[in-house]
């Protein structure tokens, strides 16, 4: 709306003339503007979360998580089974979800996402789960395991100072979850008991995939060439209406953004990529000017999905990206939640990619 | 004798001691509770240029808030707040944000506190703010002339008309001015208990419209009537013009908001609306005056001060808007009409009782019927 225009119907009512000359006077361009927007960073064009996490208070990095995986303590068993150990804690505390904001979470080992947990297909797993919240904590694994393993509410439930001892086969191979199956459900996942639980394949079982089962396993000569990251994509309703405020992965909004990823460009990039938003059905992975080859859970050495650049998982859905840059221009290389919702409250992220 | 001193002395001691005994041990503590703190936040103003969006937000936190974030449109976007870090209660901090706001459209932003907690605000259109310059503040005071000072002073211009009316038909311009006014009291209130709304809390807006126009409506009363005789003639049409003066004003502080939130499209038909509507209002300026010789200089001063307050309040709204103030200048016109209420009816009252009219009182309820009708029916035409 134009006041010239106001004014000329005004002036067109024609209610008294006295002072129309006036009016007149001052008939130029009094208010018209165009809305124009500058000086703000050429990266976001100022659509950025503003300011810097304190990590080192948090107690994790979003970058450390990519590459922290967990492989316990190894020992081997009487049948020369390999056993890993691991020490697992429920902490409450509050975390800073984005900058500045603190949320009241619940972690396991004060983190979010919690350790990475990291095995071969056929080893045993014990885990020692100590409680020190205020709430009933469990450990649910996406595995195979007995009911009497499952840890939902009253099977191995760990009350507040409470231990317990989960003990299982790791199977099948795959990029797995671990949370907690307290009730109720939704807020014991929503604030923060979520890890990753990811099963390497034993090349040994899988003779006729051997090399590509040898690449995924985590030390091996094959596995080293790879570049290998786990991405959870999660959120965080700090006003608790059921709808979430914060999206990341990882849990720092645009942590990837502020501080790209480093790629070196020739060594091919392996994603284990984990959805456990809640309230929003689903979540997804886009990834910039390329596209890779998908294993919907990880569970099988030959793609599921060939040639995609974008993927899309429910809740609780996961499954491992393989891609490369080889051959492309050095740069950066956006990847986000095609929805653009999730992308503008802060699951943008890029790749660094250097020759 | 020392008992005497000690009556003195007590209550401020204790006093103090128990402030004291409250800030060493909160009682909060000793109950063991530790509730996060209260936060709310209220914007007062909005300001849309070519900088991007700059609002002026008022703290209503039990302790400092800190605003962490802001979403606009469902999208984090950096901002610079001034002055920076937390907001103290009641306090207000200024926040510019560099957003490619779209001309004519809404955008929904949300505050992010440290603790987590939002607060949404929405701009319902979004439209260039007035720039604060002697070209935009010449173009808003012509609004303001047409919409006040110009009906008012088409309104006196029936003097002449009202002049020639006997007794009973200038009885029934009183009781048409009465009803006039019992209409612009009702609507001031209304107006002023609508902005209390959008006040900060602590600030109790509606409670300020009601003392605000008891203390306006009887220190005029008192002023009035200092030499014990209630205002006749052409102090009461002064105190009148005053009355709708601040009315006037509240209607300038309404039109301006919304015009320069664009939540006002003033056309020609609604300008004839406030013009027919505030005629009404010049006509009742000059109803005491008929028994005595009207001086022009008298004349353009009534109308200015029962017009030209339009233009302030037209200037106020578009360019320093803020919700307190505003609803405290409209209790003070409440109470200023309440008072031209009283006194013209007692001088309507003291009129009929002289003339020994027969049909005094069904004359008056007609005028006072008639005065709320026609100030009802042309304000529709204006209501937004």
């Amino acid at each position: 709306m134009d006041l010239n225009v106001q004014r000329r119907s005004l002036i067109g009512a024609g209610l008294l003339g006295a002072g129309t000359w006036l009016g007149q006077r001052f008939s130029q361009g009094a208010i018209a503007q165009e809305p124009v927007t500058e000086a703000v960073p050429p990266h976001t064009g100022g659509m950025t979360t503003l300011g810097e996490v304190n990590h080192e208070n948090n107690g994790f990095d979003p970058h450390a998580l990519l590459t922290e995986w967990n492989t316990g303590s190894v020992s081997t068993l009487p049948d020369g089974q390999r056993l890993r150990e691991y020490d697992i804690e429920a902490i409450e505390r509050e975390i800073e979800v984005a900058p500045g904001v603190f949320y009241p979470a619940w972690t396991y080992n004060g983190q979010v996402p919690g350790p990475t947990i990291r095995a071969t297909e056929g080893d045993r797993i014990r885990i020692r789960f100590t409680n020190q919240g205020e709430h009933m904590h469990t450990l649910h694994f996406h595995g195979m395991h007995g009911a009497r393993q499952d840890g939902i509410p009253g099977v191995l439930e760990a009350a507040p100072g409470q231990s317990v001892t989960y003990e299982f086969e790791a199977k099948p191979f795959g990029c797995h979850l671990y949370h907690c199956h307290s009730m109720p459900f939704k807020r014991h996942l929503h604030k923060g008991l979520y890890g990753a639980f990811v099963i390497d394949p034993d090349p040994s079982r899988h003779p006729e995939q051997a090399e590509i089962a040898k690449s995924r396993v985590l030390g091996t000569p094959e596995n080293q060439q790879w570049q290998e990251l786990l991405m959870v994509m999660n959120a965080f309703d700090t006003n608790f209406d059921e709808e979430n405020e914060v999206y990341a992965v990882n849990s720092i909004p645009h942590a990837f953004m502020k501080k790209p990823i480093r790629i070196e460009r020739d060594r091919p990039v392996r994603i284990y990529l984990i959805n456990v938003t809640e309230f929003d059905p689903i979540n997804s992975f886009h990834l910039h000017a390329n596209f890779f080859d998908y294993y919907d859970h990880g569970t099988t050495l030959t793609p599921t999905s060939r040639t995609l650049d974008t993927v899309m998982q429910c809740q609780g859905q996961r499954g491992i990206l393989e891609f490369s840059f080889a051959g492309f221009e050095p740069g950066t290389y956006m990847f986000h939640a095609h929805q653009a919702e999730f992308a503008e409250l802060g699951w943008m992220s890029a790749f660094e990619v250097v020759a | 004798m020392k008992t005497v001193q000690w009556r003195w002395i007590l209550p401020p001691v204790l006093l103090a001691g128990l402030v004291a005994l409250l800030f060493a041990a909160s009682p909060a503590r000793l109950l063991n509770l530790n509730a996060p703190p209260l936060e709310s936040l209220r914007v007062e103003r909005t300001v849309l240029d070519t900088e991007g969006i700059a609002l002026r937000v008022r703290a209503e936190g039990s302790k400092p808030m800190q605003i962490a974030q802001i979403q606009i449109d469902g999208a984090y976007w950096t901002f610079d707040q001034r002055p920076p870090g937390s907001i103290s209660r009641l306090s207000t901090a200024t926040l510019q944000i560099p957003y490619p706001w779209v001309e004519g459209e809404a955008h929904h932003i949300r505050f992010l506190t440290n603790t987590g907690v939002t607060f949404d605000h929405t701009i319902e259109v979004a439209l260039p703010t007035p720039e604060f310059s002697t070209s935009t503040l010449l173009a808003y005071g012509w609004l303001g002339l047409y919409v006040g000072l110009v009906p008012v002073g088409l309104g006196m211009l029936f003097y002449p008309y009202l002049k020639m009316l006997g007794q009973r038909g200038l009885a029934f311009v009183l009781a048409l001015t009465l009803g006039m006014l019992a209409f612009l009291l009702v609507d001031t209130l209304q107006e002023g208990l609508e902005l209390a709304g959008e006040a900060a809390i602590a600030f109790q807006g509606q409670a300020l419209v009601w003392f605000a126009a008891a203390i306006a409506c009887l220190t005029l009363i008192a002023v009035g009537r200092r030499r014990g005789k209630s205002p006749e003639g052409s102090a009461l049409s002064t105190y009148m013009a005053l009355g709708i003066g601040l009315h006037n004003f509240g209607e300038g502080l309404a039109i301006g908001t919304a015009f320069a939130l664009g939540e006002l499209a003033l056309g020609s038909f609604l300008v004839i609306g406030f013009t027919l509507h505030n005629l009404t209002e010049g006509l009742g300026i000059v109803a005491p005056l008929l028994k005595q010789k009207l001086r022009w200089i008298q004349f353009v001063s009534l109308a200015a001060l029962a017009g030209l307050p339009a233009v302030l309040g037209i200037w106020i709204g578009a360019f320093a808007f803020s919700p307190q103030w505003a609803a405290l200048f409209l209790g003070l016109g409440a109470g200023a009409i309440l008072q031209v209420i009283i006194e013209v009816g007692s001088y309507l009252q003291r009129r009929i009782r002289q003339s020994k009219q027969a049909h005094g009182s069904g004359l008056s309820l007609a005028g006072f019927t008639a005065g709320l009708a026609i100030m009802y029916g042309t304000a529709l035409l204006v209501k937004f």
